[in-house]
């Protein structure tokens, strides 16, 4: 029989706020164990929480790109359940009212685009980190993460392959990385995954029974999963036996999944509204103000980039996927005009600058100003691209600051463009090969180099070739 | 000899005797140990307070201006963190534990100079109507010690009462602040939900849970109120609009009569002693000769209330003392090899807990169990709001609302012990303000045939704190020590 592979996204987002959802603590990740916490954090009697707002508009902003509804009149609610890692005993969430409903995110797969639908983003805490091979006899509890601000996405059951969903996880990643809400790190679990999978006879509208796999840390892991777990559910199917809903755990060591629980019975979290917090309002203007915050997307600066600024739809592609070539090319273009000159300086010497000393490029030693500053000398006609980059770029580089204007001046190296010095040395030139102006004017054109070259030697480098070509051109006519 | 009638004569006492201080401290550690048997305190901090009382002697002496509450002496129920200080809910769950923090009422009474001198022995996580849940055993009525204070902030309602302190902190999630002051023949005021901040309240039920304040006259409730209470960052339901109860001459001018409310249901529900009934309609005949309005309003919703009040909180509490798991504080049982994670719970919370505790943190979680959730928790939801809109209604024609405190004298000691749903019952009249954030006040008016005090119950609108104060004031300047049965 043929099925069809369906699949729901459970996606965990860190959010890169300085500190957590209730609480002053620090929210970075890391640290020594136990040392990001507070008695608010670790849930000591007495302790309320307090409201993070910088999540809120992270959130909003998020809601906002992928064109979900925000609601208006949020709260929170407590999700019950006794684990070591939670330390009040119920996680703070917005999981019954969540800030942003349906929205989507446009996909592209080798079966060409589509958007995928989305059922909700909602906010909430992280737990504590339970360890469990760090002693022989006792678990221990790092609460760093405790109370960490999440954003909780979940997919309607939409996506039908695992290529179509690590190209959704691929452009989910790129946008929060692009709104810089969160690092997108897998690895270290600041983008974190769940799939929900199923398999249906093709032509059936009801969905099977789904697994939960977790813990994939990696776009390229949970494309293993999704495969392994449509390979063996599909061989079950094959075989006869019946599905068990379950949740399963990826093992990147063999590629695979194992069952870590079957769910009999569905868990009663005993859910009701936080009364510790009050609930919140988002008004119009506040939409709008988180709005007018939010940068253009990687899919709208593409199509800035080609239409209004003409550059290839390759440079293109190339600077709108990256955050960094994006924020050093907007600076940039605020500085000159010279959008496609711009885009070659940045793709190539200053890319390759970096990747020899592999350093980032927010690390380039020239600030995009500077840069700019060479670009319209360039274009000015005043210096030439050769003598931009082996002379006056390293100049500028080995002194700190200094504008391009300054450096060609001090190194001598500006362009003569005065046509009444540049005409008596093209009479000199000509007048001094006569033979070969005599074959240029009989049809043997490529002479035309052969003069350019003398007459720039003979003004030791500084006549611009735009001028001298251009005068030559109407000599020789 | 020292005594304490007010704040105010205190610091003018304070004005001539430049050791003051240390002399009130050293009076209420003498009172206190000579009251030992009454189980008022759980721990006195008795050096620190007198180094304290020095401290603020020699402040006085260098011509430093005072704070308001500069010497007062203050007790505050074990449900309240105080840095560096042990709190335990009169809980073995907390036994040894010491708080990590300043409560923000602390904060602000320690900013105003005031001398913290103990924490007060209370029901077992402020559930309870008697002391008796107390894990450190009954606090008993100075009144009669074989009668109990009422609950849950017992013991601080005793320090009051005894003479043990001048004023004191407990807190009021259904009439524990109220209650205790009707029992034990003293002024308990329940400001509006959310005037006094509730970060380092250890909670019972957050939506209800409220901070509040014995003492034996009217001002010096006032200026404890004006001191602890007003917006703060570390509590996003306290209110954010300071109350403007700093202004103390309100207290001596001349209000117009009041119009003032009462439920005929409430008068008439059996569960209410004749005699009490009966004073109250006297006074009610007394304060309609004085010319205020006093009208009957019907009240059909007298029987939800005890139910709604304690599917509610038991909820709210099942879920607020999920947190004493001794995985990183509080009681942890012995473990047994090859004990499971459950286990592990069941131990630490079977043992750490007390009887009554147990029985809310089970009643809440069954009426927010799938199955149950709507029956129980839902329906008691939609009764709260309609307590509110009633309230709102009331409010638009009244002043006040008065009604008993509780249908009875202080209970003896043991009496009502196993009957726990005759115990709820007794919170019929105080639920109402917690059910709908209104503050609420016992004043001690009443006298008993039995030889116990009684209370009115006085109740405003929401935010009308400054004039149920006012309200107080006149009411106890009129009618404290008359006997109106007469």
């Amino acid at each position: 029989m043929q099925y069809e592979t369906v699949i729901g996204l459970e996606v965990h987002i860190q959010l890169l706020t300085e500190s957590k959802l209730f609480s002053g603590d620090s929210a970075a990740f890391g640290g020594e164990p136990n040392t990001h916490v507070s008695p608010i954090t670790l849930g000591h009697p007495g302790t309320l929480p307090r409201m993070n707002r910088k999540a809120i508009e992270y959130a909003v902003k998020l809601g906002l790109v992928l064109e979900c509804d925000i609601a208006r009149r949020n709260y929170f609610a407590r999700k019950h359940y006794f684990y070591p890692d939670l330390p009040k005993g119920y996680q703070v969430t917005q999981h019954t009212t969540p800030i942003c409903n349906k929205g989507r995110v446009w996909i592209k797969t080798s079966e060409g685009e589509r958007s995928v639908q989305l059922n909700r983003i909602h906010m909430e805490e992280d737990a504590g980190k339970s360890m469990h091979d760090q002693d022989a006899y006792n678990s221990l509890v790092d609460y760093n993460r405790a109370g960490v601000p999440l954003l909780e996405l979940v997919t309607e059951p939409d996506l039908h392959s695992a290529e179509e969903a690590a190209a959704f996880l691929t452009e989910l990643r790129k946008t929060v990385r692009h709104l810089e809400i969160c690092d997108g790190n897998m690895e270290e679990g600041s983008m974190r995954c769940d799939a929900n999978i199923s398999l249906r006879p093709k032509g059936e509208t009801q969905l099977g029974t789904k697994v939960e796999v977790k813990n994939m840390n990696s776009i390229r892991n949970v494309r293993k999963a999704i495969d392994f777990e449509v390979a063996r559910l599909t061989a079950l199917l094959n075989a006869g036996e019946t599905i068990i809903q379950e949740t399963r755990s990826f093992d990147a060591d063999k590629d695979s999944t194992f069952s870590i629980r079957k769910k009999e019975h569905a868990e009663d979290y005993r859910y009701f509204a936080e009364p510790d917090l009050t609930p919140f309002k988002i008004t119009e203007a506040y939409i709008q103000q988180v709005r007018e915050s939010v940068p253009l997307m990687p899919d709208q600066l593409f199509e800035h980039y080609t239409k209004e600024l003409g550059l290839s739809e390759y440079d293109a592609q190339v600077i709108s996927n990256d955050k960094e070539l994006v924020r050093y090319y907007e600076a940039l273009t605020r500085e000159t005009k010279s959008y496609k000159a711009g885009a070659n300086w940045l793709l190539g010497p200053v890319k390759s600058y970096c990747n020899d000393r592999q350093i980032p490029l927010d690390e380039y030693p020239l600030a995009p100003m500077q840069l700019a500053g060479v670009i319209e000398l360039i274009e000015e006609g005043k210096i030439n691209f050769s003598i931009a980059s082996s002379k006056v770029v390293p100049y500028m580089m080995d002194n700190g600051g200094i504008s391009a204007a300054e450096a060609a001046a001090k190194l001598n190296v500006v362009q003569d463009s005065d046509e009444g010095s540049i005409l008596p040395l093209i009479e000199e030139v000509l007048q001094s090969m006569p033979d070969k102006v005599a074959e240029y004017r009989k049809g043997k054109k490529g002479l035309v180099g052969l003069f350019v070259g003398e007459i720039i030697k003979r003004s030791k480098g500084k006549a611009d070739p735009k001028v001298v070509n251009q005068l030559l051109a109407e000599k020789l006519k | 000899m020292f005594s304490f009638k007010s704040i105010e004569t205190y610091h003018q006492y304070l004005a001539t005797h430049p050791d003051g201080c240390t002399i009130a401290v050293k009076y209420y550690l003498e009172r206190i140990e000579e009251n030992k048997h009454l189980n008022a305190y759980l721990e006195v901090f008795a050096e620190e307070a007198l180094t304290r009382a020095a401290q603020l002697d020699s402040q006085r002496a260098a011509g430093k201006p005072i704070g308001k509450l500069h010497g007062v002496v203050i007790s505050i129920k074990d449900v309240i963190a105080y840095k560096g200080h042990k709190v335990s809910a009169s809980s073995r769950m907390l036994e040894g534990y010491t708080s990590l923090y300043n409560a923000t009422a602390v904060e602000r009474l320690l900013a105003e100079e005031a001398i913290i001198i103990g924490r007060n022995n209370c029901d077992e996580f402020a559930m309870g109507s008697t002391n008796e849940n107390s894990a450190y055993g009954p606090t008993r009525n100075a009144l009669d010690p074989d009668r109990v204070p009422g609950g849950s902030s017992g013991g601080s309602a005793v320090a009051v009462q005894a003479d043990l302190c001048m004023l004191s902190l407990g807190s009021d999630t259904g009439g524990s602040v109220r209650q205790p002051a009707d029992f034990c023949g003293i002024i308990g005021l329940k400001p509006t939900y959310g005037t006094i901040s509730r970060y380092g309240l250890l909670a019972y039920a957050s939506s209800f849970d409220q901070i509040g304040v014995f003492g034996k006259i009217i001002a010096d409730l006032a200026m404890v109120l004006a001191v602890i209470s007003g917006p703060d960052e570390y509590d996003s339901t306290a209110l954010s609009n300071k109350q403007e109860i700093n202004d103390l001459s309100i207290l001596s001018s001349n209000t117009p009569p009041p119009r003032v409310a009462y439920f005929r249901e409430a008068i008439e529900h059996p569960s209410l002693d004749p005699e009490i009934r009966y004073t109250l309609l006297q006074f009610i005949d007394t304060l309609q000769q004085d010319g205020a309005v006093v009208t009957e309003v019907p009240f059909d919703y007298l029987d939800f209330i005890v139910p709604a009040y304690y599917v509610l909180t038991t909820a709210e509490a099942s879920s607020n003392l999920s947190r004493y798991d001794g995985v990183k504080f509080g009681h942890r049982g012995a473990a047994q090899p090859g004990d499971t994670l459950d286990a592990f719970y069941k131990k630490n919370r079977t043992e750490g807990f007390g009887k009554e505790v147990q029985r809310r943190i089970l009643l809440g979680t069954f009426v927010l169990s799938a199955g149950h959730y709507d029956a129980y928790f839902t329906k008691a939801q939609q009764v709260r709001q309609l307590l509110v809109e009633k309230t709102t209604q009331v409010f638009q024609d009244f002043d006040a609302l008065i009604m008993p405190t509780v249908p009875a004298t202080a209970f003896r000691l043991g009496e009502k012990s196993d009957d726990p749903i005759a115990l709820y019952l007794a919170d019929i009249y105080t639920v109402f303000a917690n059910l709908t954030g209104i503050p609420g006040i016992s004043l001690p008016l009443f006298k008993h045939s039995n030889g116990m005090p009684f209370g009115l119950q006085v109740m405003t609108d929401r935010y009308q704190d400054p004039y149920l104060l006012q309200l107080s004031f006149n009411w106890l300047s009129r009618y404290q020590g008359v006997n109106l049965q007469g």
